[in-house]
């Protein structure tokens, strides 16, 4: 770190908390519907965010581009978003209310958020669920037909609607159906599998960006009058993780070397319920869905490498961990708190199944209660899919699960109108950083897609539009022919190295260096170890990486190369915001800032601030900026769910 | 296990391809089935030789992305099941694996294993939707649907769109892909209002893709890994039906 860092201004708007999204949608310029045409808008990825705000932009009236890598927009990884998604609508009249959806979230971040954000975020929550049953999501509903609600972690209120557990399927058909319509109506022009490979500023301002057909590997540009990207988080940066095969960090990390700021990249989440690893062979860890902890019950043997089987265990010799440390949350502690304790007792020689990394979700006392038929009801196909990957039916023995690497809370760092520190460039969805703090509670990351995409980006790129004057972007300009040549040179530079390394045999090595010195327990040793080996690491795939093929037509290895060579370049940022933030927050746990009990030690004297990171050049360090985080209306807490 | 596989391989649309064979070593039966591939892809990628193409994202089961017909059977032998959620230990050592993509005349071949299933998404864009703008709705327990019918949108709403029955139908056809979308909506009042132009317009855009008729062979339904009955084609012809009854 070098020179002075600037201080960052969110422009959250001023007075009460519940009155500054209408007093920013006041001051928000608007643009003529008749001139709305005149604009080109460009949206990158079509998951909840992109194919939300694709749609709603269309149906305005903007010209909207929306590209995705997929072979479908209906495939964004959104999909595959399992429990449901959160409102303050209070149907259960169990005490919800805006204020309690925002305050659950603020602390279950451990406060490192925006105040304004994320009651924004609260405030939308219900008229995202109207949408979505407008558009005809079948969420779950009682006999009476009223819709039915779940609990998440973190929550004592049971605010989480659901559709079995494909919650996420169901709300991106909503949203594809959605943008469908605008695809007929001609108001929305689809590129499925097209990678965006660079982002093109004209006069410091977004303009495009530079995309690879990965069918015929054509490099060209697309010229508009603003960028959204809606390309997710960067989890894969750990190999193993929840996220699809294709996840990627290229679309941010190339904005970013383009001078968007990316916001507190150290704030990973590591999912406390997955299925545990069977061997080097794997190439994703699967998720069961933290709904699960409604009824399943998280234990392991009190005493150490105990081989017996879970049923010869008598109940006096199980150990219900999370119950037994909070004892007000129990199960449904939030998703750091979890994975952090599952790791613990881990660590202690208590776990469970091969290697000794997993330990028991429990359903038998709810089978006993319940009965089988209602536990499958609710989690069928959750049950169904464990099976088919272990070959255990967890009816009747416990699930094996671990921790694994699962969404980013980091991102680009976006002001309270969703965009970055590029003029005309916004960022949506888990591809941003603005809403979840430290650690995200579940339920809430579709919420904030879709918040995002259908009902915030409307307003505010709006205000950015009314500024500018439409079309002046060409892709003929220098900078636009300036960025193919330097996508092109580094498409054919991954070509001509012919090694001897796969991109995934680097892709697993990274991983491994993250996922043990970056992961779930940091250290200053550990850091600067991985501050050492992916340096390493990254020089040798530029002189031993093997990319069979060409670039003209259709080549998996090379689009595979070309997001491992942006991996290989975060993960160092990522150690590097980790390094730098001397607390432990959220999913963030340093090992030296620990209380005594071995809870995350905050430090809010120094510490109480988004870290945003400027590329510093081509192997130079990045420079930090802060924006300090204000609470004007919660009070820094220490976060306890005992 | 070992395994010898012969996998589809084909350049482009305008090449003829053909049945290639490789090998597969040291395969535990915990992998997945493309694990499976991947090692083979690994292997011939350190070779310098082109990997085998083919489409897969979440491996979840979830994303209806990977699409390979195995030993004659999209998705492969195991029921209710998609190739990135099938798993080695339903294969024996030395087993014969034959690999080859989705064959249909809407799905034309792009590389190897991969084929292009945009029409699936132009069935969509005709009219499976429901035409609501952006906010201006009504509260979402403002109009109440009795459980069965939102428990039998949810089966039809299921549907991944992988074009598994596509693959497996004799006439090629999109019928219960197609039924699936219509029935969805059609079971809820919020899609009741279009139904009878929208199943039109979505059988309309699956003849002109190209997709065939159902003759009832019903090899989509067990070939579907989300378990989508044929009983919606029934209700997808029933509101046809009406539709073109009811037509003044």
């Amino acid at each position: 770190m070098s020179g002075a860092y600037k201080i960052l201004d969110g422009k959250c708007p001023s007075g009460p908390l519940s009155e500054k999204w209408d007093r920013r949608r006041q001051e928000l310029k608007l643009v003529n519907p008749a001139n709305k045409r005149k604009y080109r808008v460009i949206v990158v990825g079509t998951g909840l965010a992109g194919a939300s705000a694709a749609a709603t932009l269309g149906e305005l009236g903007y010209q909207v581009h929306a590209f995705c890598f997929q072979d479908s927009p209906r495939r964004g990884h959104s999909i595959a978003a399992q429990g449901g998604i959160n409102a303050a609508k209070n149907y259960p009249n169990d005490g919800d209310s805006i204020y309690r959806l925002f305050y659950d979230t603020i602390k279950g971040g451990d406060f490192r958020a925006r105040e304004a954000n994320i009651y924004r975020l609260a405030t939308i929550s219900s008229s995202i669920i109207d949408q979505c049953v407008a558009q005809g999501v079948p969420f779950a509903r009682d006999y009476a037909g009223y819709l039915d609600n779940r609990s998440f972690g973190g929550a004592q209120v049971s605010r989480t609607f659901y559709a079995r557990g494909q919650t996420g399927q169901q709300l991106l058909l909503g949203a594809f159906a959605a943008l469908s319509r605008q695809v007929k109506a001609g108001s929305v022009r689809l590129y499925p599998r097209t990678e965006m490979l660079d982002l093109v500023l004209i006069g410091g301002e977004a303009k495009g960006i530079t995309v690879r057909d990965l069918v015929t590997g054509e490099i060209r540009s697309h010229a508009a009058d603003a960028v959204c990207l809606c390309t997710g988080g960067y989890m894969n940066v750990f190999y193993l993780s929840t996220n699809a095969m294709g996840s990627n960090v290229t679309a941010t990390f190339r904005a970013y070397k383009k001078g968007a700021f990316f916001a507190n990249p150290c704030f990973t989440q590591i999912h406390p319920t997955c299925i545990p690893v069977t061997g080097d062979h794997q190439s994703k860890l699967t998720l069961m869905s933290e709904s699960l902890r409604n009824d399943g019950r998280v234990w392991v043997p009190k005493k150490k490498d105990d081989q017996r089987k879970p049923h010869e265990i008598p109940e006096d010799e199980r150990d219900y961990y999370l119950e037994r440390k909070y004892p007000s949350f129990g199960n449904l502690a939030p998703r750091d708190i979890a994975s952090r304790a599952a790791k613990e007792v881990c660590d202690e020689g208590r776990g469970v199944g091969p290697g000794g990394r997993g330990v028991y979700l429990d359903f038998g006392d709810a089978i006993q209660r319940f009965g089988r038929e209602k536990i499958a009801e609710r989690y069928g196909n959750l049950f169904d899919m464990y099976e088919q990957i272990t070959a255990e039916n967890a009816y009747e023995r416990p699930m094996r699960i671990y921790p694994a690497p699962h969404y980013a809370m980091g991102g680009l760092w976006v002001d309270y109108n969703l965009q970055s520190s590029i003029p005309g460039l916004f960022v949506l969805g888990e591809a941003n950083f603005s809403d979840h703090g430290g650690n995200r509670l579940g339920a809430s990351a579709l919420m904030q897609g879709l918040a995002d995409g259908y009902f915030i980006i409307s307003y505010t790129i709006a205000d950015y539009l009314a500024g500018i004057r439409p079309g002046t972007a060409d892709d003929q300009h220098p900078d636009f022919r300036r960025s193919r040549e330097d996508v092109a040179a580094v498409t054919n530079r991954l070509l001509s190295i012919k090694g001897r390394k796969t991109a995934n045999d680097f892709h697993r090595q990274l991983g491994r260096i993250m996922w043990e010195d970056v992961g779930m327990a940091r250290s200053k040793e550990s850091l600067n170890r991985a501050l050492k080996l992916i340096p390493e690491l990254r020089a040798e795939f530029w002189g031993n990486l093997r990319v069979p093929g060409s670039g003209a037509g259709l080549n998996q290895e090379l689009e595979k190369a070309g997001r491992v060579a942006d991996f290989l370049e975060f993960g160092e940022l990522m150690a590097f915001d980790a390094l730098h933030r001397e607390e432990s927050c959220g999913g963030h746990f340093r090992v030296e800032h620990q209380m005594p009990d071995g809870e995350a030690k905050r430090d809010d004297g120094n510490f109480c601030y988004v870290a945003a990171w400027e590329f510093g050049g081509p192997e130079k360090n990045p420079q930090l900026h802060k924006e300090p985080l204000i609470f004007e209306n919660v009070q820094l807490a220490t976060r306890s769910y005992k | 296990m070992d395994l010898f596989l012969y996998v589809w391989r084909q350049s482009g649309p305008e090449d003829k391809g053909s049945l290639e064979q490789y090998q597969a070593r040291d395969i535990s039966p915990d992998m997945s089935f493309l694990e499976m591939l991947d090692e083979v892809n690994e292997e011939l990628t350190r070779e310098g030789r082109e990997p085998i193409a083919f489409d897969h994202d979440c491996r979840e089961g979830i994303c209806g992305s990977c699409s390979q017909v195995i030993n004659g059977i999209p998705h492969g032998p195991q029921e209710k099941t998609t190739v990135c959620q099938l798993h080695m230990r339903h294969f024996r050592d030395g087993d014969t694996i034959y690999i080859e993509p989705w064959r249909a005349r809407a799905f034309p071949v792009i590389k190897d294993l991969i084929v292009d299933r945009s029409s699936l998404d132009r069935i969509i864009q005709a009219g499976g939707y429901v035409s609501v703008h952006t906010g201006g709705v009504p509260d979402a327990n403002a109009v109440l649907i009795p459980k069965t019918d939102a428990e039998k949108a949810m089966d039809a709403a299921e549907c991944i769109g992988c074009g598994a029955c596509v693959a497996a139908c004799p006439n090629g056809s999109a019928m219960l892909f197609t039924a699936a979308k219509v029935t969805h909506l059609a079971m809820l009042p919020q899609g009741r209002v279009e139904a009878a132009r929208r199943v039109c317009v979505m059988t309309e855009a699956m003849l002109r893709e190209g997709f065939g008729n159902c003759s009832n062979h019903y090899e989509c339904q067990s070939v579907c890994p989300k378990g989508i009955k044929v009983s919606f084609i029934a209700k997808l012809n029933r509101e046809y039906l009406k539709s073109v009854a009811d037509k003044p």
